[in-house]
């Protein structure tokens, strides 16, 4: 884990930059001037007591939700109100949500060719390979063929996950990926996260799993109200923590 | 119990109790579980016993099957005889009399379409061939002649390259490709050409038949017809209708929305009327548009804003997270509209959606109104001869009886579907 802390990303080049992002829902300021660089590889964690704006922060990459001032530039594109600028945006973006969002009147199958075949254009056959190659390394390939309503959390999170990487993305967004978790399903599916981070995946993850955070963050963010309070890596992160929220919020959440 | 001394975790999985009460345990359980219970059940019985056996012995035990005229038919039971004399008209109308087969075939054809594609087998290409075939095969035997403009090959050589130019843009070879442009080219220049006049106005005639205007059709051909076809068009445009009511376009929803609330605002009846009545005095005189296809039209507006509705509870009963999740892929609005979205909300409006279909179903009736000669019209027409005055019951019974055949099997085919769609799906 040393090793990894004294990585150095110095000199690797940004594949997510925000300048001075801002967002409102109404009145309420949701992201308040918002600075981020990803590096390429690079893996982040966000925590943050609710309503800090940590999801809706990882939205705005993939515009599911739509910052009103501010730069966002993915993988050298500038997110516009362009639709073919959030498609080819989307299609480098891969997504896992807390609900996992699986297509219910497909198979799993057919939920993981979807994208590919529909959006890449690629042959339905080759799409079933990968799709398939995707589940081994989920370890559920033999529920290929049921639907998602027949399967456990844990497994459709981590079909939710193959379902992403089908697209061959080159940056991956975690929303909560195990807080609707039932507790004995949420190593499988950071096992999952691990396995992926460590291959080299460039991944910003809203979570409170505190344990991945130390394991494979190269940084973690501190949100609260709306700003990156603190960030760091993640052994001076929990021993040193500098500003009373931060010390606040990681008094909460690891106080057992 | 004797697996007492087994450690927890070991123990043997027992199975269910088994019901070995039979019959009349089944009946006391259920029927007479109570003295309140029982005597409802008495109650009940005797009633429908009583209700059952008078209908029986009007119907069936004293009925007249045989009767020449009506007056020898009064006094007995129920005089089917006027069925039998009469279901020709009934069910075909003032078709010519000795043409019956052809509205007779026509119907058969329709029967035959909607069984086809009552088959989710069938749900793919195959659908436009049933449908085309169908409705031609239709339409050529109620009419006996039909005539296909020049413009309308130009169109669907228009339609059919543009959208295999659009949909096959990454899959088809270059061969292809140049099909798709090259009827296209040809649809777009025939059209200009014919628009501005240089084309003439060329049809091809199928004339196998002598031709039957709309005007002389009636009976069940005529229900069928304004019934599929209504529905057939109805349901797509309610589905773009309910798109629209979600757009995020102000122009589009505002459209969609006033379209449908204007639609929902006035009975059926006075739009069939502004169809028949007013719609000629706003058309330039000398045009004239059938009167069976302004109904047509008219029940396929009021459908449409209907069908919208139901369809608008099924949009809306999806998790936000269907279309964020959609989204978030990179598909496209009509890739998730057609992949994602409908397929589900339509999952579950199937049960409303089937209702309205029959509820319109039977609203084609009031066409009667307007003057054309539906199911319900003929059987109201047959009962206007004199020599067979006085037996409203009889004709109504059986046009009731046809109404729920129809009315039936689509309430049977919507359970169906129901779980057929589920299949799998369901936790």
């Amino acid at each position: 884990m040393a090793a990894k802390a004294a990585r150095d990303l110095s000199n690797v080049a940004s594949v997510i930059e925000l300048r001075s992002v801002n967002k409102w829902f109404g009145q309420f300021h949701v992201l308040s001037d918002i600075n981020l660089d990803v590096k390429e590889g690079e893996k982040i964690v966000i925590c943050g007591p609710s309503g800090s704006g940590k999801s809706t922060l990882i939205r705005c990459i993939n515009r599911l939700e739509e910052h009103q001032a501010g730069d966002i530039i993915v993988d050298g594109v500038t997110l516009s109100n362009d639709v073919k600028n959030i498609e080819a945006i989307r299609r480098e973006v891969g997504m896992v949500f807390q609900s996992f969002n699986l297509f219910p009147h497909l198979t799993i199958l057919d939920n993981l060719t979807l994208a590919p075949i529909w959006v890449k254009k690629t042959p339905k056959k080759e799409a079933e390979e990968i799709a398939m190659s995707l589940l081994n390394r989920v370890r559920i390939p033999e529920q290929a063929l049921k639907y998602p309503g027949q399967l456990s959390g844990g497994q459709q999170q981590r079909v939710a996950i193959a379902r992403a990487l089908c697209m061959r993305p080159k940056i991956m967004l975690f929303d909560e990926p195990t807080s609707a978790l039932d507790p004995e399903m949420v190593k499988e599916v950071l096992d999952v996260m691990i396995e992926l981070a460590r291959e080299g995946m460039t991944m910003l993850c809203v979570t409170h799993e505190m344990g991945f955070a130390r394991a494979v963050a190269d940084r973690v963010i501190f949100m609260d109200r709306g700003e990156i309070v603190e960030q760091n890596e993640p052994e001076e992160f929990f021993a040193n923590p500098q500003n009373e929220r931060t010390k606040l919020f990681l008094g909460q959440i690891l106080h057992h | 119990m004797s697996d007492d001394a087994v450690p927890v975790g070991e123990r043997r999985q027992l199975a269910p109790p088994v019901d070995d009460s039979g019959a009349l345990g089944w009946m006391r359980r259920h029927l007479f579980s109570s003295w309140s219970n029982g005597i409802t059940t008495v109650v009940l019985v005797v009633a429908i016993g009583w209700i059952l056996s008078n209908f029986l012995e009007w119907a069936v035990f004293t009925a007249n099957l045989t009767a020449a005229t009506g007056s020898e038919c009064r006094g007995g039971g129920a005089c089917w005889a006027l069925i039998r004399e009469k279901y020709r008209y009934i069910f075909f109308g003032s078709f010519p009399y000795e043409q019956h087969w052809r509205p007779l075939f026509a119907v058969i054809a329709m029967l035959a379409m909607l069984v086809l594609s009552a088959d989710r087998r069938m749900w793919n290409w195959r659908l436009l061939v049933i449908w085309g075939v169908g409705s031609f095969v239709t339409f050529l035997l109620m009419f006996g002649q039909i005539h296909i403009p020049l413009s309308l090959f130009l169109f669907v050589a228009l339609a059919v390259g543009g959208i295999g130019m659009n949909l096959r843009k990454a899959i088809a070879n270059t061969g292809e490709m140049n099909t798709y442009r090259a009827l296209a080219a040809v649809g777009l220049v025939g059209l200009v050409l014919r628009i501005v006049g240089i084309l003439p106005a060329w049809s091809l005639a199928i004339a196998p038949l002598s031709y039957v205007e709309t005007s002389l059709w009636g009976g069940i051909p005529v229900t069928m017809i304004l019934a599929t076809y209504g529905l057939a068009f109805a349901f797509p445009y309610g589905v773009l209708l309910a798109l629209g009511r979600r757009s995020n376009l102000p122009l589009i929803k505002g459209l969609c929305v006033g379209f449908i609330e204007l639609i929902r605002g006035v009975p059926l009846i006075s739009l069939l009327i502004m169809a028949s009545v007013m719609l000629p005095l706003f058309l330039p005189s000398g045009t004239t548009i059938d009167k069976f296809l302004r109904a047509q039209v008219a029940v396929i507006l009021f459908a449409g804003a209907y069908i919208a509705e139901v369809i608008r509870g099924g949009l809306q009963s999806l998790p936000k997270g269907q279309f964020e999740a959609a989204d978030a892929m990179g598909l496209s609005y009509p890739q998730k509209t057609l992949l994602i979205i409908l397929p589900q909300a339509l999952r579950v409006v199937i049960p409303p959606l089937i209702n309205t279909f029959i509820g319109f179903f039977k609203d084609t009736s009031l066409v009667l109104i307007i003057g054309i000669f539906d199911f319900l019209n003929t059987a109201n027409q047959a009962l206007v001869d004199p020599n067979w005055a006085g037996f409203p019951g009889e004709v109504y019974l059986f046009a009731a009886f046809i109404y729920f055949i129809f009315c039936f099997s689509m309430s049977r085919y919507s359970k169906y579907l129901e779980v057929e769609l589920n299949k799998g799906t369901r936790r």
